[in-house]
């Protein structure tokens, strides 16, 4: 499977999004690291944490796209498992406060002193352990999603239908965490987070490495993605897409192939999530909120759904804009959004990549008519 | 015939089938020989369509069993069970992936394994590459094999569906009006590639259009209101009275 995604995976369009990622990556990096604070050339640590969030979220979006762009399945509830990678990965900060919390407490974070709890709560345990918090990252999203799932596609529940119930369990996890007696923080949430792997959050150097974790994280999902899509697994899922009952005639389970990929989805949106945390420094309910699924299939419609690629690029832009706009008018940024949606749905049904492609597609076409009449010319003066 | 007799690849026994008070099949019994080509006429709302939802175990019929090479009751199976055992159906409207190429089509049809561990590994070689090229052949879509299937003319599509068919290697294949909007040389072509294939195939054909059933020249199956009513060559049935009445009585 390696060896065939080498070889027909990677074409020229993830070539040059690998190359830009990293070309960036790196360039903010050293940017922000070589040059002394103050000169010209020094990027500030904003810049660094704020790109390391976009990855994330590029990340976010392109696990949608896995499941719409080629299964069909609208997901409306993807940030649900993105805020659980984003709890696993916070249970683990704050466990590695340890004594060093406003109350001093040895084990317990924060919270739990406040609440006047006596010891950890059972699902906290092992939490303390950053490879345990890791797998939780990828397990907890997954096994979850892989319940939702089962029954979901089993009863074939399809279309709005399964938007609506995906919208219901982010919904419903909203207001199961902003539940003090939950155990994880409720309204407040998990914050106050001092390292990680020993490395102080709050340095360059850090930041610097969390940018560059998400960078590797965003290509490897990327290169998962692609080697799942360009697969025969992913030529069924693109049937499934286009017309499920005729794919279920020609013998294939629909079912797993949508529970398969939707499943890794929701881990690969986990581990978004576990990046995106450290570095905005904080994770609260609110992340669950309906409207943040909504907003990722924005980044995906926008950026050009079905092509991945597309996805990401939505992700970083939209949040740019997002970054941008609500800086200079806040007020408008929502009626932006909402206008961007609009826009992307009717003008480009296709997306950026969509417009992108159509425009290459044409300079080619008049390059080779361009080419060809200027043969033309030369043979008729050849003839004269 | 015996009903009950190793010599039947497809029999319906005594089928029942109702949408709410409709009755749309009533008492059906039909038996298919092994090899056989079956042409299914009738009026519209005769059933046929119904008859094969039941086959392909799309639509549970109230009562009967249909059996497949005896032992196989089909009734109780769902479609993804049924297309295992080697039942292929091709729609009345085309339905092909408009977003594959005629080769990926193909490919995806080919009776490889249908499980999610097996296509995520699969190899796809010169097996594969070869029985495609095969198929193309007998389609007559070899030229076309690299573009979309969204395309495709209206009879190529068919002709790609019935590849489609082809490539699951079925025991028995349904044809639901395959010439339906097709124009006449189209008509003509299909009948031959049905001809090809039934060589080595059990074949149902569902088909409104008479010179087309005339052209596959095998028995013929009328059905009317959800029963069996005649059943034999074209010109014996033509002629049976019953048969007159429907077609031609109102």
């Amino acid at each position: 499977m390696i060896l065939r995604l080498l070889k027909n995976g990677i074409d020229r369009k993830s070539w040059i999004f690998l190359s830009v990622l990293f070309a960036v990556t790196f360039g903010v990096s050293i940017l922000n690291l070589a040059p002394t604070p103050g000169s010209t050339l020094h990027l500030s640590s904003f810049v660094v944490t704020v790109l390391g969030k976009y990855l994330t979220y590029a990340l976010l979006a392109l696990s949608v796209d896995l499941v719409w762009g080629y299964c069909g399945v609208l997901s409306l509830g993807h940030a649900a498992f993105f805020t659980l990678g984003g709890y696993a990965m916070g249970m683990h900060l704050m466990r590695e406060i340890g004594p060093r919390g406003v109350y001093g407490h040895p084990i317990l974070p924060d919270f739990m002193v406040f609440l006047n709890w006596q010891e950890l709560p059972w699902f906290w345990l092992g939490f303390d352990m950053f490879w345990f918090a890791a797998l939780m990252v990828i397990l907890v999203p997954g096994v979850l999603a892989f319940v939702f799932g089962w029954f979901a596609f089993r009863s074939r529940v399809t279309g709005v239908y399964l938007s609506i119930i995906t919208q219901a369990l982010t919904f419903a996890l909203m207001l199961a965490f902003f539940r003090n007696d939950m155990g994880f923080g409720g309204n407040n949430g998990l914050t106050d987070f001092k390292d990680i792997l020993g490395f102080n959050l709050q340095s360059d150097g850090t930041r610097v490495g969390l940018l560059i974790a998400s960078a590797v994280a965003l290509a490897i999902g990327f290169l998962i993605a692609r080697a799942v899509v360009t697969s025969k697994f992913g030529k069924v899922l693109i049937a499934i897409r286009d017309a499920e009952s005729r794919t279920r005639f020609l013998g294939y389970r629909a079912e797993n192939y949508k529970l398969l990929v939707w499943t890794l989805s929701a881990s690969m949106a986990g581990v978004a999530g576990a990046l995106y945390v450290p570095q905005v420094g904080i994770i609260n309910p609110s992340e669950f909120s309906p409207a943040n699924s909504i907003e990722v299939v924005i980044y995906v419609a926008l950026g050009g759904r079905g092509t991945l690629v597309g996805a990401a690029l939505g992700g970083v832009l939209v949040n740019f804009a997002k970054t941008i706009f609500t800086g200079a008018f806040p007020e408008y940024w929502l009626f932006f959004l909402g206008g961007l949606f609009v826009v992307s749905t009717l003008f480009m049904p296709k997306g950026i990549i969509g417009v992108w492609g159509h425009i290459a597609n044409k300079w080619r076409a008049d390059r080779a008519r361009n080419a060809s009449s200027t043969l033309q010319a030369n043979t008729l003066k050849k003839g004269d | 015939m015996d009903p009950t007799s190793k010599t039947a690849i497809l029999y319906l026994e005594n089928i029942n089938v109702s949408f709410d008070g409709f009755k749309a099949l009533n008492d059906l019994s039909l038996s298919i020989r092994p090899g056989e080509m079956r042409a299914i006429i009738g009026p519209n709302g005769a059933g046929k369509t119904t008859m094969m939802d039941v086959i392909t175990g799309k639509t549970r019929p109230d009562s009967g069993r249909v059996l497949f090479n005896d032992i196989h009751n089909l009734a109780r199976m769902d479609e993804t069970d049924i297309a295992t055992l080697g039942i292929g159906r091709k729609f009345q409207k085309p339905t092909v992936f408009e977003n594959h190429t005629v080769n990926d089509n193909l490919l995806l049809a080919l009776s490889d394994g249908r499980g999610v561990w097996d296509t995520l590994f699969a190899n796809v070689g010169s097996r594969e590459a070869e029985r495609i090229d095969e198929i193309l052949q007998i389609i007559r879509l070899s030229k076309v094999q690299g573009e979309y299937a969204a395309s495709l003319s209206h009879g190529q599509k068919q002709w790609l569906e019935i590849g489609m068919l082809l490539a699951q290697k079925p025991k028995l294949l349904l044809v639901d009006e395959p010439v339906a909007g097709m124009t006449d040389s189209e008509t003509a072509e299909t009948a031959r590639l049905l001809k090809e294939i039934s060589q080595q195939h059990s074949l149902v054909v569902v088909e409104h259009d008479m010179d087309f059933v005339r052209d596959l020249d095998v028995d013929v199956t009328v059905l009317h209101e959800g029963a069996a009513i005649a059943e034999g060559s074209l010109d014996y049935v033509s002629k049976s009275d019953r048969v007159i009445e429907v077609y031609l009585g109102r």
